[in-house]
């Protein structure tokens, strides 16, 4: 720190930190530039530290008439004042920055500084956003390299105040305005609004900035003579902008659950909010699923059935439940679809509707061109919507991760508490009060973390806990086990009693189709039991933090869903697949998406059940007979792992039945009120800390990486390598599913010699499986690189965290070393002056 | 609620589309909101920007606010005067930062204001302990609001001059990643 300092701007101060970053330039140039324009507010010289201090001392003398008239008090006064100065030093280097120790010329240099005139004035904020625009024009105009951003562009340092003059005088506040107007007219229009958007000003304010800057641009546009086409452009462009708006507000009036969501957050606060948010997304994707399979593949073979072998069974009411029977032969499952090629049209009206009863007689007018080659359209609609599913959970899964784990959460855990902690979105009564006590006791054990470093536990209590909590993943572990296991031999047993059954003529076929619901109820009936034996775990473990709590309730959670599903998986794919006609199915397919549809729904009753027994019963005997006075709490892990489950098994499900997206809507829509509803009635809100975003983090993570994946690697597994069945669907007669696509291009090339290149292309990249490796190994290398960005951008993040404490640093000791030498000015003056009055 | 042209003029609702983080619809129903807190007051025709404002007791009474213990700061903040009287421009000022849409920074510029209560552009001790006090409804003692007064300063504060300047309330804000979730209100 023994640097000279020399406050000449002649000498500038960048010169003293040789040592100093690039980046640092930012700061010290406003530091210079601040001081240069303080001595120009003063007026006259660049020297600036004299003639401050002459206009200092020219001041205080002025106050310090009545002392110059008696030299003897003058003496003492000063003798007082060299020890008040003293005193001061010795303060100072106790506690150096306590401000009403300064002198008015330090204190005003203090206030001038950039950091403090954020937000202060209009003025400041004008010029701030004027120096954002000009950045924001300059990166638009041309990509330039890294050096030739401002250093105020970079993250280190703030544009804040690189031009924020201390003066708010009318003159300059107006030319800034103007030079803002300018900026504002000369951007892109959605540069323009999000710009004005951000800015902390009044409506009114901002509202003024937009009109003149529309005004100029309008000025500007018929002043000049404009070629015609940019006037066109800019006549399209607000077209363009009018019909997004309108688009938005349409967009915006279909948003759904508007008040419902209100309602529950003005209760509960985020953490409940953010389940029915999930759910919320959940139905976006299926949503999403159902508009592809259904626009693609139900319309069309709605539209165009095929001629079905036998009679349909009645309809008993059993099929809701099992989705057997009256349903089995309908456009719900694979098994419906047929394999060759539909004609949409034939006439030139496109009368779709009237051509399909007479399938055989358009088969005469059949053009090629607008045909529908319903395996093809199969295989493609069920692979894009994949992708496209994996595409948006992937982007919202690293959206979200960025947002909630972008930087190391060790320090400042009190301030966050005390400024973050507060969800202005809570409005009832009670609600609120139980906040505040929650926020109370909070922060009276992070107080007593803070005060009393945490007890060691001994040897004794550490291998304890240790036994404890072995114990109770051993008890997680085997239950788990030994639910698969029994699950693994019921299905056994199950597939067995078909094949039996297969053999023999059924006697009641109602029992037989009821018995199809035994492995679906057991699945979901462990579902929803194991849980509860895994919180009584938890219970016993007694953990400390909630948040380890919560993870470890999840991971057992996950664990029990992946194997039961695993096991599942292994029976459709693996035992049914493997040997359909063994257990007299004609159509596994079909049957395998019966299983899922029941599968599905028993979740759905099973969630009903749990709803109904679970948080309203329990709920009203807790009250009425145990007397206690709290109500249930919702468990929002839980809940969240089960609607992740129900995903799983509709996006299993989706190759095999088409229209299961849409029972799962239904089911996510009735699930939303009846849950809503329980909510309200029965629940209260949580005690516990709940951090929203992190949780959100890993319940989309969870969605992506076992479920999604897990599904897409059951689906493209189904693709590539089981024989479909050889009498129904549409990929009847194909050795897999695949070699759709395979002899559709085949038959193009044929039928077409100039599109081989497309062939070749298909052969080569889809058939070839080292495309695949290829597409896996570039994923894989772009995830590296982000993670690798990500750990350079942390510990970026820390270097300048460690700038700004020494910038901190120097600010301190520029502070002191400009009123030491004020000081120091000060008082040789003094005795000069004095001595020159006597 | 009438047909929105007799509301405002479409300049005017573009203008507050293009300025904050709402819709037309949005815009008409704000201005809905509003009317109802003083319907003899404000007029249901705005195409000439009357000048009408609304006492600080009138807001503050809305369902969304009633129950904040921070309500009379925030219709403070967002007040042209400084003492609450609201126009209906800085109403949908108000809502549209609490909006989910708005970003980081401009929430955090706005947070830092209404936990300003001495309104001298730091957060110091004085503003803390109101805070404090204001979060737990004065359930702790007043030697633990000193001592979360003295450890929140401690941690948040980078320049080392014992009050929290702007830039060490957002350099704190960006490291809550629940904050842009929590400081929302619905309208």
């Amino acid at each position: 720190m023994a640097r000279n300092v020399n406050f000449d701007l002649s000498h500038p101060l960048m010169e003293a930190g040789l040592e100093s970053p690039v980046d640092e330039e930012g700061v010290h140039d406003s530091f210079s530039q601040l001081i240069a324009e303080q001595s120009q507010n003063g007026g006259m010289s660049d020297a600036y530290e004299l003639q401050q201090l002459q206009r200092e001392l020219d001041e205080e003398g002025q106050d310090n008439v009545s002392y110059l008239s008696s030299p003897g008090r003058e003496f003492r006064g000063r003798i007082q004042e060299r020890r008040d100065v003293k005193l001061e030093e010795d303060e100072r280097q106790t506690d150096p920055l306590i401000a009403e120790r300064w002198s008015s010329a330090t204190l005003r240099i203090l206030s001038s500084m950039p950091s403090r005139t954020i937000g202060r004035s209009r003025g400041a904020i004008i010029s701030q956003y004027y120096n954002r625009t000009m950045q924001l024009r300059r990166r638009r105009q041309s990509r330039p390299s890294i050096k030739d951003f401002s250093p105020s562009a970079r993250p280190s340092i703030r544009c804040y105040g690189m031009e924020a003059d201390c003066t708010d005088g009318e003159g300059t506040d107006g030319s800034k305005r103007e030079r803002l107007v300018n900026n504002l007219q000369n951007l892109s229009v959605t540069d323009r609004i999000r710009m004005l958007r951000a800015m902390p000003l009044s409506v009114a304010e901002k509202g003024e900035l937009r009109r003149l800057a529309l005004q100029k641009e309008k000025q500007t546009l018929s002043g000049s003579k404009l070629p015609c086409c940019s006037r066109l452009k800019y006549y399209i462009m607000i077209a363009v902008r009018q019909s997004w708006y309108s688009w938005l507000s349409f967009l915006h009036s279909l948003q759904l659950w508007q008040v419902a969501l209100k309602r529950v957050s003005g209760r509960f606060g985020t953490g409940v909010l953010s389940y029915f948010l999930f759910l919320k997304t959940l139905l976006f994707f299926n949503f999403f699923l159902f508009l592809v399979t259904g626009s693609f593949l139900v319309l069309p073979q709605a539209v165009h059935p095929p001629v079905l072998p036998a009679g349909r069974q009645p309809f008993s009411g059993l099929e809701l439940l099992t989705g057997a029977g009256y349903f089995s032969d309908t456009v719900m499952y694979y098994g419906y679809y047929c394999n060759d090629t539909l004609n949409k049209t034939c006439k030139d009206d496109g009368a779709v509707l009237s051509d399909s009863m007479s399938n055989t007689a358009t088969r005469d007018c059949e053009s090629k061109r607008l045909s529908y080659n319903m395996p093809l359209a199969y295989f493609f609609t069920i692979g894009v919507a994949f992708f496209i599913t994996c595409i948006i959970l992937v982007y919202s899964m690293s959206k979200s991760l960025s947002q909630s784990f972008r930087i190391d959460k060790s320090h400042s855990i009190l301030a966050m508490k005390a400024f973050c902690s507060w969800d202005f979105k809570v409005i009832k009564k009670t609600s609120v009060k139980l906040m505040s006590e929650n926020i109370c006791i909070q922060l009276k054990e992070l107080l007593a973390e803070v005060n009393h470093k945490r007890v060691k536990n001994t040897m004794g209590q550490k291998l304890w806990r240790l036994m404890v909590h072995g114990l109770a993943w051993a008890i997680c572990i085997a239950s788990t086990t030994a639910c698969v296991v029994g699950i693994y031999y019921f299905s056994d047993y199950m597939h067995q009693n078909l094949q039996q059954s297969s053999r023999s003529v059924i006697e009641n076929p109602l029992l037989h189709e009821a018995s199809l619901l035994a492995l679906p109820v057991l699945v979901s009936l462990i579902n929803l039991l194991l849980p509860g034996l895994f919180n009584l775990a938890a219970w016993m473990e007694d953990y400390e933090s909630p948040s380890i709590r919560t993870y470890v309730a999840i991971s057992r959670n996950l664990m029990l869903k992946v194997s039961v599903l695993g096991v599942l998986c292994y029976h459709w794919l693996g035992r049914v697949a493997a040997d359909p006609s063994s257990i007299g199915l004609k159509c596994w397919e079909s049957f395998v998406g019966q299983e899922l549809y029941r599968f599905l729904l028993m979740d759905f009753i099973f969630t009903l059940l749990d709803t109904l027994f679970g948080e309203f019963l329990w709920g009203l005997f807790s009250e009425k007979v145990l007397k206690r006075r709290r109500k249930p709490v919702f468990d929002i892990a839980k809940n969240v792992l089960e609607l992740i489950y129900g995903q799983t098994l509709a996006w299993l499900g989706v190759l095999f039945t088409p229209v299961l997206p849409a029972v799962q809507i239904l089911k996510l829509f009735l699930l939303f009120y009846i849950k809503m509803s329980s909510v309200m009635m029965n629940c209260q809100a949580p005690r516990k800390p709940y951090r929203v975003s992190q949780m959100t983090t890993i319940f989309i993570t969870l969605l992506c990486f076992p479920s999604f994946l897990g599904a897409s690697v059951c689906v493209t597994y189904t693709m590539w390598s089981i024989t479909p069945s050889t009498s129904c669907g549409s990929f009847r007669g194909l050795k897999t599913m695949f070699q759709a696509g395979k002899l559709w291009v085949a038959e193009m090339e044929k039928d077409n010699p100039n599109l081989s290149v497309l062939a070749k292309a298909h052969s080569y990249l889809v058939e070839n499986p080292l495309f695949l490796f290829v597409g896996a190994g570039i994923f894989l290398t772009v995830i590296y690189f982000h993670s690798q960005v990500v750990d350079g951008q942390r510990k970026i993040i820390s270097l300048l965290q460690e700038q700004i404490e020494n910038e901190g640093e120097d600010k301190k000791f520029l502070i002191t070393k400009l009123q030491s030498i004020h000081e120091q000015k000060r008082t040789p003056r003094r005795l000069t002056s004095q001595d020159s009055a006597c | 609620m009438g047909n929105k042209q007799t509301i405002f003029t479409d300049e005017q609702l573009d203008a507050y589309q293009d300025c904050t983080f709402f819709t037309r619809k949005e815009i008409l129903r704000l201005h809905g909101r509003y009317h109802e807190l003083a319907p003899h007051l404000v007029p249901m025709d705005y195409t000439n920007d009357p000048d009408c404002k609304l006492p600080l007791a009138l807001i503050v009474n809305m369902p969304e606010l009633k129950e904040n213990p921070f309500r009379n700061r925030i219709v403070e903040s967002f007040s042209e005067d400084g003492m609450g009287n609201l126009s209906f421009n800085e109403f949908v000022d108000m809502f549209s930062v609490l909006s989910e849409m708005a970003p980081r920074e401009l929430k955090a510029i706005y947070a830092f204001k209404i936990y300003d209560f001495n309104v001298d552009n730091y957060l110091c001790k004085e503003d803390l302990e109101k805070t404090l006090n204001r979060l737990t409804k004065e359930e702790l003692t007043p030697e633990e609001v000193e001592l979360v007064c003295e450890k929140t300063i401690e941690e948040a504060d980078l320049d080392g001059d014992n009050k929290l300047s702007f830039a060490d309330f957002e350099n704190m804000i960006s490291r809550a990643p629940d904050f842009l979730s929590t400081f929302h209100i619905r309208i």
